[in-house]
């Protein structure tokens, strides 16, 4: 028989603690505001945190709700990996969508640069899975931390039928009351963890004992350096240009995406305290390693409007 | 290396054991007074920006005129590219950042006056206002109108910072002076709880590392020193609230009520009524994903189980018996009206509090003057408009005074027809509905008569309070009541 996971721990930090119950207000909220969410589920750290804050809202019912992953075909394998082990374990329902123009026309992050392939693969993708399943609420991990325009977005984020967001038309959010108020074919983003550091997130997985990927571990892995990014020698769908050379060395990723989008960082820290403490005296924000914010400035802003998440 | 630096370096290994709640606070004052510099200078000194940040905030910034090579603070704040391209801060931005003992939320808000509805956004979940002014132009309009806003929003703790003190030849006298101006203000706004620091945002003087150089007849904390030793209310001092969000039922035998507790305690065994029933019931359980617990406090998100299946739904309140809320059709507020269409008199809106949709008609009763600090008499509310309001109820509502609980006197108004949150509230009161026999539904009545002593007694029981509202009690005399009782068969 397996061993409870859930058991008494020493209490939280009063600010995990706050955070920690300001998120389940948030899930609870939405579950019984809308009449078909779903989750956002990214397999990356900020959705390990996400589906663990979901199951403490609502326990001891399962989570009210599918999870829905926008699988671009490119991902980490040990993140497809990790994936399926978990929603074994937990019981829990997810829903992996790609978008079919993916392999219908090639559409790669080689073939198509970083920015017309994300849009295609994830933005166009998850417009198309929300769609499709009729949510009118989708939970999503983003934290106002991570960069400038997510720090003016609400908890619940309005959408058009179309998904786009309106960033100088937001309605103003006080206290902990929110506007649930939609038409049909409207929606809403709702963000639980918006209050949330990098930082915090990682105290949280350590206080929790949050299962998360392997790869935000270091360990000594093979990569090419291309543009100047780090890239993940592991896969056999990486195509070697005839000047790189695949080399060892100790890495980890500080956030986790499409395998030859992600940046590596050298690193040493091979558990969350290590990790913990790296993050301390870091002198580089955790999307440095993201190729496609850098593709112009103001560029999640445009991405956002759009419907990326 | 500066004081933080080495103070964080030393930290390290034992790093961030934080056991003060997060401060959330907003900063507000004129355009121009260098709100988003002072934020900037805050996120910068406590190393909160990181070296690709910085590098595109040097790309974004413009020529420096001031010769100090530092970015454009403004720029880490103003995510829109409106913003950036118009120079203002339109929304409200939170930031994040922490010292080794403390973790902060700030809000900081658009100075212009038409974007007043986002700075009253930004108060509403806030500890502490930061007002800042320019010491070379000291306490204005605007200031005065933000620190209204930030205390009827229920803000008790202010930091006045004196900003720009470089400019005004770091002058002591022209210091206390603003601080003087000030502190008789906001006296008689009831604020009574403010810290004034001169200051230099752009230089970094007195925002994080103290200055000694220009500034030492200060004696005061720097702002982070302010900022780290703030207090956060206590909600534990009121009866137990807990608004249903959801109920849970995982399987036959478990019915749970699921919800974060909004004022007060509960612990097993406590009786606890259901409103708006007035059904009785005691806890049985608390539980949550880390097992039962033996009690549960405000704050705390929570499942509970009751000795008994009573019928509860989402926007109901459990509440504790001898402490409850006011319960009634008509309630006074103070409202800040956040939509262009404004605030019409008797049209039916929504009105969201802890969890619970209602009607609700508006009466609007008078708005405030920000210039003269005056109420007006008034029909509608417009765009930014502050004033007060009578709210009548289709169904029985229950509330706090919002300066009791902010959590159960706090609501948001919604416009059925577009679905925007059109005005925020406060609970000021409960209007008395005085009974009348000619409210009474049925044509039989029952007269009791008795004594003053044992009417007294009679009000004091826990059953006559429930229905108190629906007795109406009359003083009379003895003759009096002796003829027209002959009356009666």
């Amino acid at each position: 028989m397996n061993e409870p996971e859930n058991h008494q721990k020493s209490p939280l930090e009063p600010h995990l603690k706050e955070l920690e119950d300001e998120a389940i207000f948030i899930f609870r909220e939405v579950a019984a505001e809308f009449e078909n969410p779903v989750m956002l589920y990214s397999v990356g750290k900020d959705s390990s945190v996400l589906l663990h804050l979901a199951r403490k809202a609502f326990y001891p019912e399962k989570i009210p709700f599918p999870l829905l992953h926008i699988n671009t075909g490119w991902k980490f394998s040990q993140m497809i990996e990790f994936r399926d082990a978990l929603i074994k374990r937990y019981e829990l329902e997810l829903i992996s969508f790609t978008n079919p123009r993916g392999s219908s026309e090639n559409v790669t992050p080689f073939t198509h640069g970083s920015a017309l392939y994300t849009d295609i693969m994830k933005t166009q993708a998850l417009r198309m899975a929300l769609d499709e399943g009729q949510y009118d609420a989708a939970f999503g991990g983003a934290r106002r931390d991570e960069e400038a325009s997510r720090a003016k977005e609400r908890i619940y984020s309005f959408r058009t039928p179309d998904h786009r967001w309106d960033p100088r038309n937001q309605r103003p959010e006080l206290w902990s009351i929110y506007n649930g108020m939609i038409r049909k074919g409207e929606s809403v983003r709702a963000f639980p963890l918006s209050n949330w550091t990098e930082s915090d997130v990682w105290q949280y997985i350590r206080a929790e004992d949050i299962p998360i990927v392997p790869l935000y571990f270091a360990k000594n892995r093979p990569v090419i350096e291309r543009d100047g990014m780090l890239i993940l020698a592991e896969d056999e769908r990486l195509e070697l240009a005839p000047n790189e050379q695949i080399k060892q060395m100790d890495i980890r990723f500080r956030t986790l995406g499409c395998f030859p989008l992600s940046g590596a960082i050298k690193s040493e820290a091979r558990n969350i305290d290590e990790i913990i403490e790296e993050i301390e005296i870091a002198t580089v924000s955790e999307r440095q390693g993201r190729a496609i914010d850098r593709d112009q400035a103001g560029s999640m802003e445009m991405k956002k409007r759009e419907g990326y998440f | 290396m500066s004081e933080l630096n080495l103070a964080k370096q030393q930290d390290l290994t034992k790093f961030t054991l934080k056991n003060l709640s997060p401060l959330r606070f907003i900063t507000c004052g004129s355009v121009d007074d260098g709100k988003s510099t002072l934020i900037g200078r805050l996120l910068w000194d406590t190393k909160a920006v990181k070296e690709d940040q910085e590098e595109r905030l040097r790309q974004d910034s413009r020529k420096q005129k001031d010769g100090l090579n530092l970015p454009e603070f403004a720029l880490l704040l103003d995510g829109l590219q409106a913003e950036r391209e118009q120079g203002i801060t339109i929304d409200v931005a939170y930031r994040y950042f922490s010292t080794s003992k403390r973790t902060f939320i700030v809000a900081d808000t658009p100075g212009h006056e038409q974007y007043t509805r986002n700075m009253a956004t930004g108060a509403s979940s806030a500890e502490l206002a930061i007002l800042l002014v320019d010491a070379r132009v000291g306490i204005l309009e605007q200031t005065k109108r933000h620190a209204m806003i930030a205390s009827m929003m229920g803000i008790k703790q202010f930091i006045l910072a004196v900003n720009k003190i470089d400019l005004a030849n770091y002058d002591r006298q022209l210091f206390e002076t603003i601080e003087t101006e000030f502190s008789e203000f906001a006296l008689s706004l009831g604020i009574t709880d403010i810290i004034s620091i001169p200051m230099c945002a752009l230089k970094g003087e007195n925002v994080v590392n103290k200055d000694l150089e220009h500034m030492a007849w200060y004696e005061g904390p720097t702002l982070l020193e302010a900022l780290e030793r703030a207090t956060i209310r206590s909600k534990q001092t009121v009866g137990f609230r807990m608004p249903v969000q959801r109920v849970c039922r995982p399987n036959e035998s478990l019915r749970g009520y699921q919800g974060t507790v909004s004022g007060g305690a509960v612990k097993p065994g406590d009786s606890v009524v259901i409103l708006p029933s007035g059904i009785k019931a005691n806890v049985t359980n608390i539980i949550t994903f880390d097992l039962v617990r033996n009690a549960a406090v405000a704050g705390d998100a929570i499942t509970l189980e009751l000795d008994r299946n009573v019928d509860i739904a989402r926007g109901d309140m459990i509440s504790s018996i001898d402490a409850r809320p006011l319960v009634g059709h008509n309630f006074s507020a103070n409202i800040i009206c956040l939509a262009q269409s404004g605030i019409v008199a008797n049209k039916r809106y929504w009105l969201k509090s802890s969890s619970k949709l209602q009607r609700v008609v508006v009466e609007p009763i008078s708005v405030i003057d920000l210039k003269s600090g005056q109420y007006d008499a008034c029909d509608s509310f417009e765009l930014n408009n502050i004033g007060k309001v009578k709210l009548r109820f289709e169904e029985e509502a229950n509330f706090d005074i919002y300066d009791e609980n902010p959590d159960t006197g706090s609501f948001i108004l919604i416009d059925p027809d577009s679905n925007n949150t059109i005005a925020g509230g406060m609970i000021s009161a409960k209007i008395e509905q005085v009974a009348n026999i000619d409210n009474f539904n049925e044509e039989e009545i029952i007269v009791f008569s008795m004594s003053l002593v044992e009417a007294k007694k009679l009000q004091q029981l826990e059953g006559f309070k429930e229905i108190s509202d629906k007795v109406q009690q009359t003083q009379t005399i003895k003759s009096k009541l002796r003829n027209l009782l002959s009356d009666i068969d």
